[in-house]
């Protein structure tokens, strides 16, 4: 019997437990899961919590049902992977051997590598919504919010979902416009980046959107460190940014087991082949979702188009067959844009999000870089499909993992 | 783009960066700096060495990796290089903009 390990049942981890229970034999494979919680967060729900749009209750479920009944759950804290050796240590100091590791243990929020953003004002007037934590007591702030300066800030790149804090700024205009007193609230979106997204295309139409609602934007902004007792942001260029409100993105970084374990990088992201998949430097060690450092967004979506090739190259790694470098950093995301409207993006390592028609070609029904309900619709099934779909490894009709390129007026990126 | 600087024809694309590292040489990052208004000092050499070095080795550029790099502290690189530090810095060397954005 040989085993295969898979650390962390997030997004990724859960989806490779279920493709992988389907196509490995029973006989010769066994499979396990190990994570420290049993809550499994539908973690895009964390950007419509704070506005009341979803309740607590439809962004948590138990993951172990989630799951597949052939794989063992362990729910413990990983202490240190140990490679050389093949095994992993888990608290109270039990080893778990395996043959093929996959390593899906995400990425997480760091507000104290911030100076004074985890002090004493952070989920008082600093906020987060990257965490179920900071998603709820955002929600309870807002709600009695009576107006002033709101800013909502990214720390560093990358980030996981790089448009959510930009849907955020514009669900809050609309929030505000809802409760009738979008006239006392001053929104402005801060951002290291030169414009509003990371692709120049998109940007454009992103931009365009900030300035239609009202919302200013500060760009090239390296925050330096959080006055919170002066209640402002202020940058490397000595830029200071005043709030009533701050609702931030913290550096985002790895698990710490990574750094503990000698694994990443600066910001403990596992160096991966951004082809395979596979670590660049143990080659029965597997890594997808927010733990690698490939060049895609962190984002559900690509862990979703990540599990269908990573599953194919473990099949091929077990018959020792040559892997393929087939992943393209295909993401496709949906972009809140406020009162009922969505857009949605589709990219990949080689091409920007680009204008078209999503999945089918030239049909749609989604229109991409283009505002419309039926995109906000979309979205908001997104949910239901997460459930009950896309973590069990059921296919998605119509959404090959690579990026088909019909439909789109394609532009290659410029290097 | 085709530009003459420093008596020699240099490929760059539309925001001035130089397509090919190895038509770049320190005549080249002077005039680019002098452009920006910027007089290179040992000092800038020293960062604009750095950056070269880990271009070379394919390692990303982040205001992150120059916080650690032991070279310098990013307030002094902010006063060397005004107006956006890595990107101008990158532009001089003759390197590509960091893409440190996904």
């Amino acid at each position: 019997m040989k085993n295969l390990v898979i650390l962390g049942a997030g997004t990724a981890g859960t989806m490779m437990a279920n493709h992988l229970s389907k196509k490995l034999s029973k006989n010769d494979w066994q499979i396990t899961v190990v994570d420290q919680h049993k809550t499994h967060y539908y973690q895009p729900g964390f950007l419509f919590l704070p506005f009341d749009i979803y309740t607590e209750d439809q962004v948590k479920k138990d993951g172990t049902k989630f799951v597949p009944k052939s794989v063992n759950y362990i729910q413990k804290k990983i202490e240190l992977i140990q490679p050389e050796a093949n095994s992993v240590k888990l608290e109270g100091g039990e080893s778990l051997g395996y043959d093929i590791l996959i390593v899906a243990t995400g990425s997480t929020i760091a507000p104290d590598e911030t100076e004074g953003m985890d002090g004493p004002m952070w989920h008082k007037n600093i906020f987060d919504f990257y965490t179920y934590e900071g998603a709820k007591g955002l929600r309870d702030k807002l709600r009695e919010f009576e107006g002033g300066k709101l800013v909502v800030h990214i720390t560093e790149m990358p980030i996981k979902c790089p448009v959510a804090p930009l849907e955020f700024a514009f669900l809050a205009d609309s929030y505000f416009k809802n409760k009738g007193m979008r006239d006392k609230v001053d929104i402005t979106y801060v951002t290291p980046l030169d414009g509003a997204f990371t692709k120049p295309r998109a940007a454009k139409a992103l931009d365009y959107l900030l300035n239609e609602k009202n919302i200013n934007e500060v760009t090239s902004f390296n925050i330096e460190r959080v006055d919170y007792e002066n209640n402002k942001i202020i940058d490397y260029a000595d830029v200071e940014v005043e709030y009533d409100l701050l609702v931030t993105v913290p550096t985002n970084m790895g698990d710490s087991v990574i750094e503990r374990s000698g694994l990443g990088d600066d910001l403990n992201f596992i160096p991966t082949h951004k082809g395979t998949l596979q670590s660049k430097e143990y080659e029965n060690m597997f890594v997808i979702g927010d733990a690698t450092n490939i060049p895609t967004s962190k984002a559900g979506s690509v862990a979703h188009f990540e599990a269908e090739i990573l599953t194919d190259n473990i099949l091929s790694y077990i018959k020792g067959d040559e892997l393929e470098e087939e992943f393209d950093g295909h993401a496709n995301c949906f972009v809140e844009t406020g009162n009922g409207k969505a857009l949605l993006i589709d990219f990949n390592y080689e091409h920007e999000p680009v204008e078209g028609t999503f999945p089918i070609p030239g049909i749609g029904p989604l229109r991409l870089l283009k505002e419309s309900r039926f995109n906000h619709m979309g979205k908001l099934a997104f949910r239901w499909v997460y459930w009950n779909m896309l973590l069990k490894g059921v296919p998605i009709p119509f959404v090959p993992a690579k990026m088909n390129e019909k439909g789109k007026k394609l532009e290659t990126v410029n290097s | 783009m085709k530009k003459m600087i420093a008596q020699r024809e240099i490929d760059v694309n539309e925001e001035g960066y130089l397509l090919d590292f190895s038509q770049w040489n320190r005549e080249v990052g002077q005039e680019l700096a002098a452009e920006k208004n910027i007089t290179l000092t040992d000092r800038h050499w020293e960062v604009i060495d750095y950056l070269q070095d880990k271009h070379h080795k394919e390692e990303a550029l982040s205001i992150r990796g120059i916080k650690k790099s032991g070279v310098i502290n990013v307030k002094e690189f902010y006063s060397l290089f005004p107006g956006g530090p890595l990107k101008v810095s990158t532009l001089i060397a003759g390197i590509p903009k960091p893409k440190s954005c996904i």
